[in-house]
């Protein structure tokens, strides 16, 4: 589904990713995991080009971008993938002018043509979906964080894409919200729906992937099987990012979701 | 003295309507203008392509630094000597557009920057382009920051229209001075003029707020 190779980001001659290669295969769940500054977000933020590579390929299904060759010329291409890769931003980005409905089916609607009478139907379904049925007509600002964050993952849905990204969609929350879009993250999950996530609740990242990605100084140090890397992480480095997450109670966080 | 004064603002009525026409028409007429060449002159601005940012930055920095009198005169009678003739009227379009648009196009810009650099990205994730962007997304939203300043600079040019008088346009200050010039009623005719451009101004912000509380619609509580 998703393939990344010899992926390399530069921000000011700091270099933050060093040469990542990734898999991701239909219907997989990968957790990305890693401290502040370690490379995470900005991976996930290459994978649908809202950050430009310095250099390596990103494939996704059959649209591959190469970032040696300019991307300007790639432009129309890069808008085909981002057709297929939903994300959800970790500070929501709703449209604020536009009602909770209208979020959902700007996509489709602009972007994909689609007729308004078919979207409408899907995003009120999908609304429906992320508990926010009779909410549609709710501008953003009348709505919570929690509320917010579950439109932009209606929004990304309605796109009907191969994979979703979610750029750690919890961390803008308020404690007490973060368990409602951990629960709508989950039932996507359980539809085997292909989805990459970078986050920090381990407890949530550990019982919802199959597979964890563990980040450190932009190279990947370690991945395997989530609940191995979990219980029984192999290298040093991870070992001692997963003791400090739980000396920090971090994990409690997710716990009632 | 105040009746002979009202019979002489009634009896110059009709002239100082028709002049008031003028004032409209250039006003909404160098607006239009303005506006539309103010929002490419931003695009330029905000644009990757340095030839088109600086041609954009030299444009606004000539036509806000030099008075519009002087750049009315220019075109009026400094085209003729480089065989351009226009006529009072479109020389004075002309003018107010390109003056306009220096104005307009600072407003767009600084809006247009003022949106959140999310809000493009929400749009690209769903796979929209820079126009789709702009249109659907972005304009929509600089609009509530641009409206207030834009109204101002529109009442602004409502009344430097009054400047087209010294270009030869029949507009609502020249038919007050032409009236002037024939019955010496300075004070009433000069009165009855600014009454009118208050009056067109009011109007101007009266449409102006409406149109702001239109597009702060999803700010209020509802």
């Amino acid at each position: 589904m998703i393939s990344v190779r010899n992926l390399t980001k530069q921000f000011n001659g700091q270099t933050v990713l060093k040469g990542i290669d990734l898999e991701v295969k239909a219907g997989e769940i990968v957790a990305i995991i890693g401290p502040s500054g370690s490379g995470k977000t900005t991976l996930l933020r290459c994978l649908n080009l809202l950050e430009t590579p310095d250099g390596g390929t990103i494939k996704v299904g059959d649209i591959e971008i190469d970032s040696s060759k300019p991307l300007g010329k790639q432009q129309s291409k890069i808008r085909k993938l981002r057709q297929h890769v939903g994300f959800v931003f970790q500070n929501f980005n709703l449209f604020p002018h536009r009602t909770a409905l209208e979020n959902v089916i700007e996509g489709p609607l602009i972007v994909k043509k689609e007729p308004l009478a078919t979207v409408t139907e899907r995003a009120i379904a999908l609304l429906a979906k992320v508990g926010l049925a009779g909410k549609e007509n709710a501008y953003p600002k009348r709505l919570s964080g929690g509320q917010q964050q579950r439109v932009a993952i209606a929004r990304a849905l309605a796109m009907q894409p191969d994979v979703i990204l979610f750029d750690e969609p919890t961390s803008a929350l308020d404690p007490e919200l973060v368990g409602e879009v951990l629960s709508t993250i989950r039932a996507l999950a359980q539809e085997q729906r292909t989805m990459v996530i970078v986050t920090h609740e381990m407890s949530f990242a550990r019982d919802v992937a199959n597979r964890a990605i563990f980040i450190d100084k932009g190279v990947i140090v370690e991945q395997g099987d989530a609940k191995s890397l979990f219980g029984a992480p192999k290298e040093e480095r991870t070992r001692q990012f997963l003791s400090k997450f739980i000396s920090d109670g971090a994990p409690q966080n997710s716990a009632h979701s | 003295m105040i009746e002979e004064s009202l019979q002489l603002a009634m009896d110059s009525a009709p002239y100082l309507l028709k002049g008031a026409m003028y004032t409209v028409v250039l006003s909404i007429g160098g607006m239009f203008f303005g506006l539309l060449l103010g929002f490419m002159f931003a695009l330029m601005r905000l644009s990757r392509f340095k030839v088109l940012n600086w041609l954009s930055r030299i444009y606004v920095s000539f036509f806000r630094g030099t008075p519009l009198l002087v750049q009315l005169f220019i075109i009026y009678y400094g085209l003729p000597q480089v065989g351009i003739q226009l006529s009072p009227l479109l020389s004075a379009l002309v003018g107010f557009s390109l003056n306009m648009a220096a104005y307009t196009s600072e407003i767009l810009r600084a809006a247009i920057s003022s949106i959140d650099r999310g809000q493009w990205e929400a749009a690209a994730s769903i796979g929209m382009n820079r126009m789709q962007t702009l249109r659907r997304s972005i304009l929509p939203q600089a609009m509530r920051t641009a409206l207030p300043p834009l109204g101002n600079s529109f009442i602004s040019l409502v009344k430097d229209t009054a400047l087209a008088a010294t270009i030869q346009v029949p507009e609502l200050f020249r038919q007050a001075q032409l009236i002037t010039a024939r019955t010496y009623e300075i004070f009433t005719m000069y009165l009855a003029a600014a009454f009118i451009y208050w009056i067109l101004a009011t109007l101007l912000s009266h449409f102006q707020s409406r149109l702001e509380a239109r597009v702060n619609r999803h700010e209020q509580d509802s």
